[in-house]
């Protein structure tokens, strides 16, 4: 297993007289410092255990360490904290050759490593069309109106500050990009989870229904079937949204994110919110709201973002994320220490509702086994999934199968190939498999 | 006045006052837009071209205006694949009879244009107006952008080289568009009402049904495909990409060389997030010159380094063409420094 089983949280045996009998009573009289002097001098690494003798136990418990031993540091040195600086291998990153203007481009969230079901607003994905912006709020406006007058009686501007003072809705959900795993329609392309399915993120969004807004200002529902939402960024991206979801109030313009502000990268200080909707239609720096009677096929509805079938028709207005699941730990380019137990966990999401259930496989998908749910289960919000599993060190093939609440079952790559072909680049929610071999190397593999 | 006609005025201000009710039930939240912000601001085209703005332009004034405008991302042909995917290209004669890009299904496309797919020319002529050029979103007057429109469909061949594009024939020339009968909306992916309901889509119903069988549910494990040995290591070092503790490691995928190409991809990430990668390529030109042009041309030059943090710190034109590099007062000395040695030596 090469490097990664040097592992230091545990016991490595000391060499044969490896402290003289003047060192030892050194340690017994408390002389740490002339030990580690010693053994600095001797050009012995700081991974080796330092004083205690391995036989008498952990010397990371036997000598306490400096954060034990010495104070602190007080409150507010980082008036905004940051992460600890053993955590900076997980970074959002960019996947090689994707796209070649980073105006234009997609930062993947490191799912590998997180926990639970929301995403950290710093390591939130990020999917730009021209850049991204820093708005000032004191003059960003949402402006609300109608393709034409009959459709909206008062076309209506707001403010951040009169935004802010509205009745405001704090909820949970999954943003998925419509392209995620959209590299992997025809074959294994890259190789670990976040490159996989890092195109998804979770959060909790403040903001106010959009219903409150546009009744405010007087739709007209029976005339007004669409939404355009439209961004305030140098693409000013448009999306069309069905009134059907606006009239449920789940979508809402939201200005929070994980209890402050929405960052810029996300739209900071207003972006649309649309529950289990691609990603493309929750407009990020929103400036205006449009009720129309028909639907306006823009750039993102009509050149890109459509699903190419192998009939040569591209599918239009495609928007819903179908139910999808990925296990998150272990998964490709991970490799496990050494045989025994593990706790398997993914995440689990459907842009439909609710998940059920989630099965996991270790045989390629011949037999399955309930996962636990971590609840409670929210409406199009990502689900945590945890399962037990001893690995015996043989070779194993570890899927996941989620299930919603409309029983919708995930389907496999085989399934969804004979429907759509390999060219579609959007919508792919195939049952992702994890390939385990001896080593303990995890790597992607596609089972049909 | 009856009784019953002074009921109906009751129920008539009753209706006035709980209207007037929804409408300002949060007092003191928002204004009305006025006329000139509605326009300012209300610029979407619609495929009925209801928002299309009124004007013209004709092929040679959008040939000049690609040139000067389009021409450094997207080629001068619209063919360019270097930054975007390309515009133009793709569609035959008869495609422009049938309404459908044949070359989508056979599988003769090498890759889709942007005409091989678009169905209605308002998304073009939307898009432009909005977000182009790149570096000067919605500068262009609307004329420029029948003009620069004009000009993508002749390149297409759906118009002739003397053709002026305008807001009284622009509804003739959809009927042209080569893949105007391309599009499907018989899908469950549309959340709102179904085609029936005269809507969108077949009202969510899925095109894919898998069952959730638990025990011996197929005889054998077909692998599809694997991970190549390329991607595997095309993502950098994976074992840096994951915590040092927990119940895994990242994979280390790179062999001794790794150190190296991690320092080297540091400065090409200092590179990027000062913004000098949007408009150069390491060996190609995008906007700017490409760095192995740079290195090219300065390489002999005893005070190059000096030269080139000069220019890049204060910006310049007219060496490499018209299209300005703006100055960089954001980026650090240090960090300029560091670029121009990496440029010189390679960009490796």
């Amino acid at each position: 297993m090469g490097d990664i089983v040097k592992n230091p949280g545990r016991l490595r045996p000391a060499p044969e007289n490896f402290l003289s009998e003047e060192q030892v009573k050194a340690v017994a009289a408390g002389r740490r410092d002339f030990l580690r002097k010693s053994f600095m001098a001797a050009g012995v690494a700081m991974a080796a255990p330092l004083a205690a003798r391995a036989s008498e136990g952990d010397t990371n418990i036997l000598n306490l360490p400096e954060w034990s031993t010495t104070l602190g540091k007080p409150v507010a040195t980082n008036p905004y904290g940051m992460p600890s600086k053993f955590e900076s291998q997980l970074l959002r990153r960019e996947s090689p050759g994707l796209a070649r203007v980073g105006g234009a481009s997609v930062s993947f969230a490191p799912l590998q490593g997180l926990f639970g079901i929301i995403t950290p607003s710093g390591l939130h994905f990020e999917r730009h069309h021209q850049g991204w912006q820093d708005v000032d709020p004191s003059k960003h406006r949402l402006m609300v109106n109608g393709s034409d007058d009959s459709l909206l009686k008062k076309p209506k501007v707001y403010t951040m500050d009169e935004l802010m003072r509205l009745p405001s809705v704090s909820r949970i959900h999954f943003i998925e990009c419509g392209a995620n795993t959209g590299l992997e329609w025809g074959n294994v392309a890259v190789p670990t989870v976040q490159y996989t399915h890092g195109m998804i993120s979770c959060s909790e969004f403040t903001g106010v229904p959009l219903k409150l807004l546009l009744e405010d200002c007087g739709v007209d529902y029976k005339k007004a079937r669409y939404v355009l939402a439209e961004g305030a960024d140098g693409s000013s991206m448009t999306r069309t949204i069905p009134m059907e979801m606006v009239e449920s109030g789940e979508v809402f313009v939201a200005y929070g994110q994980n209890g402050e502000m929405l960052r810029p990268e996300n739209g900071y200080p207003l972006r649309l919110v649309v529950p289990g909707v691609q990603g493309v239609s929750w407009v990020k720096w929103l400036r205006r709201i449009e009720v129309g009677d028909k639907p306006y096929a823009t750039k993102d509805e009509a050149v890109h973002y459509i699903d190419l079938l192998p009939n040569g028709l591209h599918r239009q207005y495609s928007s819903i994320q179908e139910c999808k699941s990925v296990i998150t730990t272990p998964s490709g380019g991970q490799t496990l220490l050494d045989k025994g137990f593990y706790n398997v966990s993914g995440l689990a999401w459907s842009g439909r509702g609710r998940i059920k259930q989630v099965d996991v496989s270790f045989d390629g998908g011949i037999n399955w086994q309930t996962a636990r749910i971590e609840g409670p289960v929210q409406n199009k919000a990502l689900t945590r999934f945890n399962i037990n599993w001893v690995w015996d060190g043989s070779p194993a093939i570890l899927q996941s199968r989620a299930i919603d609440e409309t029983g919708y079952v995930q389907p496999t790559y085989g399934q969804l190939r004979k429907v759509r072909g390999t060219k579609s680049i959007y919508h792919n929610n195939a049952i992702q498999s994890w390939k385990v071999v001896e080593s303990g190397e995890v790597s992607n593999v596609q089972v049909l | 006045m009856s009784r019953f006609s002074k009921s109906l005025l009751v129920l008539a201000l009753c209706g006035v006052s709980a209207g007037a009710f929804a409408v300002d039930k949060y007092s003191g939240v928002g204004r009305q837009a006025t006329p000139a912000e509605v326009k300012a601001w209300d610029i979407d085209v619609r495929p009925d071209f209801k928002g299309l703005p009124k004007g013209s332009g004709n092929v040679e004034r959008g040939n000049e205006l690609f040139e000067e405008k389009c021409a450094s991302c997207h080629g001068s042909f619209g063919e360019s694949n270097e930054v975007f995917t390309p515009l133009a290209g793709g569609t035959t004669k008869d495609d422009i009879k049938t309404g459908r890009v044949k070359g989508l299904s056979s599988g003769e496309l090498p890759q889709r244009t942007t005409f091989t797919k678009v169905a209605t020319i308002s998304t073009v002529f939307d898009y432009i107006q909005r977000a182009m050029p790149w570096t000067a979103p919605k500068s262009l007057k609307p004329d420029e952008v029948y003009a620069i429109l004009a000009y993508l469909l002749n390149l297409q061949e759906i118009v002739p080289a003397d053709f002026t594009l305008s807001d009284k024939n622009i509804g003739e020339v959809q009927k042209l568009l080569p893949n105007r009968n391309g599009m499907t909306t018989d899908h469950g992916m549309w959340p709102g009402a179904s085609a029936a309901k005269g809507g969108i889509g077949n009202g969510g119903k899925p095109d894919v049904k898998n069952v959730a069988c638990m025990k011996n549910c197929k005889t054998e494990v077909q692998i599809g495909s694997t991970l190549p040995e390329y991607a595997r290591t095309a993502h950098g070092e994976l074992a840096d990409q994951n915590r040092e503790f927990g119940a895994v490691r990242g994979t280390r995928t790179l062999g001794p060389e790794a150190a190296k190409k991690a320092a080297d991809a540091s400065t090409l990430d200092l590179a990027t997030k000062s913004g000098c990668m949007a408009c150069h390529g390491i060996k190609s030109k995008i906007v700017g010159p490409g760095y192995n042009e740079v290195v090219a041309r300065y390489k002999d030059q005893t005070d190059a380094e000096d030269r080139l943090f000069a220019k890049i710190k204060a910006g310049g034109q007219g060496a490499w063409g018209s299209i300005p590099m703006p100055p960089n007062a954001h980026v650090k000395d240090e960090d300029i420094k560091t670029l121009v040695k990496w440029i010189m030596s390679g960009s490796k």
